[in-house]
């Protein structure tokens, strides 16, 4: 797989952690963004949803 | 043989740590990833056990109560999820329980909320039912504070017509969280901020704290009025050198608990506990 995936909002390199999975986050060196991975199959990133009122513990 | 799921919609770092724990640990479990996810086609059946870590508490508990439907046992349970997710349930239970906590109104209208600052007093606190890392907390120190907080709530859909008002406790720049498995607590800690919230989800620094008899006595009340194989408790030093209980969370983070801090790892007892629970399902 590859090792870096472009930034949807800058298109900046992003570098994949090893055994990345579905769900995880982020964040763009260049710009801030918080991406998720969406899919390894094709790997596809998208700018992470924004936090929603029941979220978390 | 049961089957171990760990189901999640984001991962978040007790997502990871719990994965990692599971693999050194050599307990078969299936990551699945909900987002996408369909019911009935996610999977589970009788003699399963899941770890329900959805990080939308909505998603989480529908989730659970499918799960059960076939016989999963989840951690937490759906009820324990309910009562935990909801802050006027869990009020409302702590109450029943006679377990202190700060002083509490609930009004159902911005024109209730001005009899129960009477009651309460100012500085109060008004939160959202439902929500967590700090979240649309709102600390009123006045009647024009309230009217404002209120007349906004009424335009902010069905959830915020009931309006969960708490007395201001002034806790010193900290708060206490108490993590506890299977009915015990395993790590506590002391959140410290400048600002009035402590979440660590908000900036608070965590520091280890010693579980005391009281503490103890106090999580052991707790646990018996909410039930649950995990839970986070919340803990407010009162101005008389006591403890109340501020909040009970039913599908906790433990990031700031876990590891190096504490010297508790977390993520593994949780998923040998959970792991055990398949045996007796």
């Amino acid at each position: 797989m590859s090792t870096k995936v472009q930034c949807v909002v800058c298109e900046g390199d992003v570098v994949l952690p090893a055994e990345v999975m579905e769900g995880e986050l982020l964040t763009c060196p260049d710009c801030g963004t918080e991406l998720e991975v969406v899919s390894l199959n094709p790997l596809t990133i998208a700018e992470a949803p924004e936090v929603q009122e029941d979220w978390g513990e | 043989m049961a089957h171990f799921f760990i189901f999640y919609t984001r991962l978040r770092t007790e997502e990871k740590l719990l994965f990692k724990a599971a693999e050194e640990r050599g307990i078969p479990f299936s990551a699945v990833n909900v987002s996408d996810g369909m019911w009935p086609d996610i999977p589970g059946a009788s003699g399963d056990v899941a770890l329900c870590r959805c990080v939308s508490q909505t998603q989480n508990s529908a989730l659970a109560v499918l799960l059960e439907s076939r016989g999963v046992l989840t951690v937490n349970s759906s009820e324990v999820m309910a009562l935990c997710a909801d802050k006027i349930v869990t009020a409302a239970k702590l109450e029943a329980a006679g377990i202190p906590q700060p002083g509490y109104a609930v009004a159902f209208s911005p024109e209730g909320t001005i009899e129960g600052a009477r009651r309460l007093g100012y500085p109060l606190v008004i939160k959202p039912a439902t929500g967590s890392w700090g979240r649309l907390l709102a600390k009123i120190n006045d009647r024009d504070a309230l009217e404002a907080v209120a007349e906004h709530k009424t335009h902010m859909g069905a959830a915020h017509s009931v309006l969960f008002m708490q007395q201001y406790v002034e806790k010193k720049g900290f708060d206490l969280r108490a993590t506890l498995l299977g009915g015990e607590p395993i790590t506590v800690i002391k959140r410290c901020s400048e600002h009035w919230i402590t979440n660590t989800a908000r900036g608070a620094t965590p520091e280890k704290y010693p579980l005391s008899p009281e503490i103890k006595a106090l999580l052991g009340r707790v646990q018996d009025a909410i039930g649950g194989e995990v839970l986070a408790v919340d803990l407010f030093e009162t101005p008389e050198g006591g403890w109340m209980v501020n909040e009970v969370n039913g599908q906790p983070e433990f990031r700031s608990s876990d590891g190096e801090l504490t010297g508790v790892d977390i993520a593994g007892r949780l998923v040998e506990h959970v792991w055990s629970l398949a045996a007796r399902n």
